[in-house]
């Protein structure tokens, strides 16, 4: 174990976020219940990614005009990984639903496990 | 207890795998640099580089939309083009396979608009405010926190609210899904073209001839505040185009 478990609990608290949204996605039958697990996990890494952009005392990086210095501002790359993160997690939670939303249409169940043995049962 | 075992073992072994992500990326953890190190490696040259040249290069007082919408300026597009894509995706998956045209010209029966005191009296106010403060957002981007995604996230509320208010027949008389496809195609078009003559002018050491004005000001940063006005309409679109087509439900 490194030291810096303590100082680091931004990133502990991520963690442990994680693996609350990993369980969630593979323990829960029910897909909705999933995809709410995939999202927690994915809100998870952009804890992680924000706390490692972050500097302790620096501002966020909205530059005053005129003469500035580069030693004052966090670290702006994290923040528009965040950005993209957020949007292709929107994107594919929507098109997760509209599958589950046809699933339901066709199984009446969001039990994962009632749509095998139903598909299963199904002639090809 | 042999056969409860036997019929859980997935679940046992799911949450041992899940526990043993945990520590292991616990053990990870407390040997990263501490929380908020001004050295620690992440903030290495090419933030630095960011912070220092952003505002010369791109003219925008806001780092991070100039890295965004400039310097990383075709990741966003491919976001954007993503969500264009889901889109897609979801109407192809959501229509009705007898009736292939019927999304043109959906019928909303189901969706009658609430009878409802209290939200109409309260939306009559709220919606030009959650409305012009989406626009501000949009329009400032390169100057304050915010830009296409997060103003258009906030208009789409908005669209969102007066669907909800009125009913969603009302609000389909001005965005329908011709509408929209029509504003996203042109939207995404635009962007394509602008970057890539960004992109042309840049790798082929012309000088472009859109001027970059002074940083600080409404009108400066270039392409960027046009970039920002059509990712937000894209934004809006979209997160609007998403709640109509999960609410019209079950038609059968």
């Amino acid at each position: 174990m490194g030291g810096n478990l303590l100082s680091n609990y931004h990133e502990v608290v991520s963690i442990i976020l994680f693996g609350i949204g990993f369980a969630a996605l593979l323990l829960s039958r029910n897909l909705v219940k999933k995809f709410i697990g995939l999202n927690i996990a994915d809100t998870a890494v952009y804890l992680f990614l924000a706390s490692k952009g972050y500097v302790l005392g620096r501002a966020a990086p909205i530059v005053s005009v005129g003469g500035h210095n580069a030693a004052d501002y966090i670290n702006p790359i994290p923040t528009g990984l965040i950005l993209t993160g957020i949007v292709i997690s929107v994107s594919v939670t929507a098109f997760a639903f509209a599958l589950i939303v046809k699933l339901y249409n066709r199984y009446k169940t969001l039990d994962l496990d009632e749509i095998i043995a139903l598909s299963l049962l199904e002639k090809p | 207890m042999n056969s409860w075992f036997a019929k859980n073992l997935f679940r046992v072994l799911c949450a041992f795998i899940c526990i043993c992500i945990v520590a292991i990326l616990l053990i990870t953890v407390s040997w990263l640099p501490a929380f908020g190190d001004p050295d620690s490696p992440t903030n290495n040259e090419v933030s630095a580089k960011y912070l220092e040249d952003g505002v010369e290069d791109t003219g925008a007082v806001n780092i991070v939309a100039g890295m965004i919408l400039d310097y990383r300026a075709f990741d966003t597009f491919g976001e954007t083009c993503v969500l264009f894509v889901a889109v897609c995706a979801i109407v192809a998956l959501m229509q009705d396979d007898r009736k292939p045209h019927a999304m043109d010209k959906p019928s909303y029966a189901s969706e009658r608009p609430r009878q409802d005191a209290i939200l109409r009296t309260t939306s009559l106010v709220q919606i030009p405010m959650i409305m012009i403060f989406g626009f501000y957002v949009i329009l400032n981007g390169h100057l304050s926190p915010g830009g296409g995604f997060s103003g258009g996230a906030i208009l789409g509320s908005a669209l969102i609210l007066h669907a909800n208010v009125y009913g969603v027949e009302h609000a389909s008389r001005f965005l329908s899904f011709k509408v929209y496809r029509r504003t996203v195609s042109v939207c995404l078009i635009f962007y394509a073209l602008a970057k890539g003559y960004s992109i042309y002018t840049g790798a082929n050491h012309i000088r472009s001839v859109i001027p970059l004005g002074t940083p600080g000001k409404l009108l400066s940063a270039g392409l960027i505040m046009p970039l920002n006005i059509a990712v937000g309409l894209v934004v809006a679109c979209t997160v609007y185009i998403i709640y109509i087509l999960f609410s019209k439900g079950d038609e059968e």
